[in-house]
């Protein structure tokens, strides 16, 4: 594995490649000392043009986990408005011999720019870009729903006939839209519902199900409920017309958490606006894997990062994944 | 001032063989086995003679933007496409809103002489849209403004755009529109629809154009003024402009090279290069523009020429400038949608790349017919070559062209500019053989 920029061309045999890795590293991660020497002398530089703590710390946990130099660098506020800066500081990381880059960018494709544009020669691996991808959260979203449901039984298995309902604003979601290509590649049936003001214009070609009503979606007992983090400035947007309205509809609430079957789980990307998208009576439920998707995160994110340094560079693709 | 030329066995408009006499900057005869002691030969035959093209809009970036382009490097980007005059868009620092800004690109144009420079004055003052600038002074002045356009912002307030269309009028001027809702393209970058879905980039709808276009023919429809609408893109722009026609509105339309052959799905590697507003859209608009430029609902292709430094371009695609550089390449765009495909001839082509765009800017003296007499704004295209389009096909400032690395059919083979060459060979003349080419505009005007 060259690169991994997005899950919309992630392939299914290689997407199972990785949760299957994970499932090794996911072992690992309960012995008394967790961590690995496999990418010993490697550097793995975060590039982060924007905060995000949660995504930065299980990066640099995954990577010091396999004995990784990791460089964290935070960029913020010297990208969009500075044109140039995404390619100088790409050279400068270049210069310092980076083996993996880990971007996070406000502007959606910069790491597919990054990855392509001959500045570096290092792997990319995309942590979240704009409204584009995140192709790490649906990786370690697809590892919970697998684990949940095959346990230690879970090698292998791709989430044919699994049904995940995605709920909130998809539009602005690069969550979403990983999740969608990943999900739906392993097979999963997926639904999106949304206000119709936060779901794209033209959704005709996703190979998914749009619904405006959450409880129509919740009466067919789906197996996971994926809420996204509304952002309040949406409001003002007039995306939605009040914090009450949106919640009401588009919430994940005491009376509708208790109705879902019992199998179903809950999940949330974090970080959660309790009481706004999902009730403390659903993040704390026993469905909510809130917790489980962070611990899997490290472990989907080291078979990443394995993949890329330690793999053979070029698979037999010969390319960008 | 220009040395005597014989153009010979040149298609006229891609039909007849003919010769062309150019005798002190005009044309001073055609017909068959023509010749002159002492002037030069030059071998056409088997080129097609179009009346030198005429661009009405261009951005040559000076004064203000000179790393991107200057009017000197234009124009000579410009003669490599076979044109011999652009309309410059007034989006320079300072925006040319004033007498004195338009003065001073005209002044710069004649000193280049590789094209005649007729400036386009703002509408608003600074383009902001809140107060009219002075558009008499601007027609009054020495560059004789006829055309007025915000392009790279819409006149979006009704009500300046109806003060506008109806102020013109007293000097036969048109509005050029930008047909650009604001509200409905903030953050816009790229075409809104299933593409713009996957990429995860904020759309510009094919609606933020249609509905300025729909309210503006009504506007020109109800203060009967002339109306131009710029850079047409969306299949619905073409049903509204048929519509206004058929109704007799004075509107006119153009679309760029780049919306008659690229479409959206270029933007999914997220190269900078093929970002552009209006932005490359569906396939059914790439058709549907094709179809209006054929059937005369579009009555001109425009290049809007936009060059940009690299750095504007080697970057996140968010953080990337607007434009694509095209003058070097309208002509053979042009030959491969719409000529190759059947849908147009090259009469067609000269009336829509000249005559046109002459008539629509009120520019005397280019969009000539080719007979003798008229001034020899000539390009001799020769249709039977095709190649890769590359950096070395570009001559201006800038190398922002989407079409590098592509084939694209045909040459510019020569290019005479009153007269002068300015493309010898296929290659830009590097240094003029006039020793003042101001004069060519006196007999223009």
């Amino acid at each position: 594995m060259r690169h991994l920029l997005d899950t919309r061309t992630l392939d299914r045999a290689t997407a199972l490649r990785i949760l299957d890795i994970a499932e090794d590293m996911s072992d690992t991660q309960s012995r008394e000392i967790k961590k690995l020497p496999t990418l010993r002398g490697k550097t793995v530089v975060n590039l982060f043009f924007e905060d995000s703590t949660r995504t930065r710390i299980s990066f640099e946990a995954a990577a010091k986990r396999l004995s990784a130099d990791v460089i964290n660098f935070a960029a913020k506020g010297s990208s969009v408005s500075k044109g140039e800066s995404l390619k100088d500081t790409a050279q400068t990381l270049q210069a310092m011999g980076a083996d993996a880059v880990v971007i996070r960018h406000p502007a959606s494709g910069a790491p597919q720019t990054l990855a392509t544009s001959g500045w570096i020669s290092a792997g990319v691996v995309n942590a979240g870009d704009g409204t584009h991808e995140h192709p790490t959260q649906a990786l370690l979203d697809a590892f919970t729903i697998r684990k949940r449901r095959f346990g230690d039984d879970s090698r292998g298995r791709d989430l044919r006939g699994v049904r995940v309902v995605i709920v909130g604003d998809v539009l602005h979601s690069r969550v979403a839209r990983s999740n969608v290509w990943l999900l739906t590649t392993l097979g999963a049936d997926v639904t999106l519902v949304s206000p119709p003001t936060l779901v794209p214009q033209n959704v005709s070609l996703w190979p998914v199900r749009v619904l405006y009503d959450l409880d129509q979606a919740l009466a067919e007992e789906p197996d996971a409920v994926m809420m996204l983090r509304i952002q309040l400035e949406r409001m003002n947007a007039a995306y939605f017309p009040t914090e009450r309205e949106y919640s009401r509809r588009w919430g994940l609430d005491a009376v509708r958490v208790n109705a879902l079957p019992g199998g179903s789980i809950v999940m949330h990307p974090g970080p959660m606006n309790r009481g706004l998208e999902i009730s403390s009576d659903a993040a704390d439920s026993e469905r909510s894997t809130v917790l489980e998707q962070v611990t899997n995160g490290v472990s989907v994110r080291m078979a990443v990062l394995y993949l890329l340094l330690a793999g053979e560079r070029d698979d037999e693709r010969g390319g960008d994944l | 001032m220009s040395e005597t030329l014989v153009i010979t066995g040149a298609r006229l408009l891609g039909a007849e063989s003919a010769d062309i006499i150019v005798e002190d900057g005009v044309i001073a005869e055609i017909g068959t086995g023509l010749s002159r002691v002492g002037a030069r030969v030059i071998d056409a035959d088997g080129l097609v003679a179009l009346p030198g093209l005429v661009d009405l809009h261009t951005h040559l970036r000076e004064p203000g933007y000179e790393a991107s382009e200057t009017i000197l490097t234009g124009t000579k980007a410009a003669a490599s496409g076979g044109y011999t005059a652009v309309f410059a868009m007034p989006n320079t620092s300072p925006v040319a809103d004033t007498a004195g800004v338009v003065e001073q690109e005209l002044a710069l144009g004649e000193a280049a002489g590789y094209a005649t420079v007729q400036p386009i004055g703002a509408v608003t003052v600074g383009q902001k849209g809140e107060r009219l600038a002075e558009l008499g002074a601007m027609a009054a002045s020495r560059a004789q403004v006829r055309v007025f356009s915000d392009d790279g912002f819409c006149v979006s307030d009704p009500l300046i755009m109806r003060r506008a269309l109806e102020y013109v009028k007293s000097f036969d001027g048109v509005i050029a529109q930008h047909a650009q809702d604001p509200r409905l393209t903030e953050g816009a970058q790229m075409n809104e629809g299933t593409v713009s879905a996957e990429l995860g980039l904020a759309g510009w709808p094919a609606v933020a154009e249609e509905s300025i276009i729909a309210r503006d023919v009504l506007l020109a429809e109800h203060v009967g003024s002339r109306l131009h609408v710029c850079h047409l893109s969306t299949a619905g722009s073409v049903d509204i402009i048929r519509w206004a026609k058929k109704r007799g509105i004075p509107v006119t339309a153009e679309v760029t090279p780049h919306h008659l052959l690229l479409t959206e799905e270029l933007v999914r590697g997220y190269d900078a290069r093929y970002k552009v507003n209006p932005p490359l859209r569906r396939e059914e608009d790439v058709l549907a523009v094709r179809e209006g430029l054929a059937d005369g609902t579009i009555d001109i292709v425009a290049t809007d020429h936009a060059p940009h430094p690299s750095e504007h371009k080697a970057c996140e695609w968010q953080a990337a400038a607007n434009g694509m550089v095209g003058l070097e390449s309208a002509l053979r765009v042009v030959h491969q949608s719409m000529v190759q495909t059947g849908l147009i001839g090259w009469t067609d082509v000269a009336r829509v790349m000249s005559s046109a765009p002459a008539r629509i800017g009120r520019l005397a003296g280019h969009g000539t017919p080719l007979e003798a007499g008229r001034p020899a704004h000539i390009a001799l295209y020769d249709p039977s070559v095709a190649g890769v389009f590359t950096e070395a096909d570009l001559h201006g400032r800038s190398v922002n062209s989407p079409y590098l690395g592509r084939d694209l059919p045909g040459r510019v083979q020569f290019t005479l500019h009153g007269g002068v060459l300015t493309v010898d060979d296929g290659a830009v003349v590097a240094q003029l053989r006039t020793a003042d080419a101001s004069s060519e505009r006196g007999e223009a005007k």
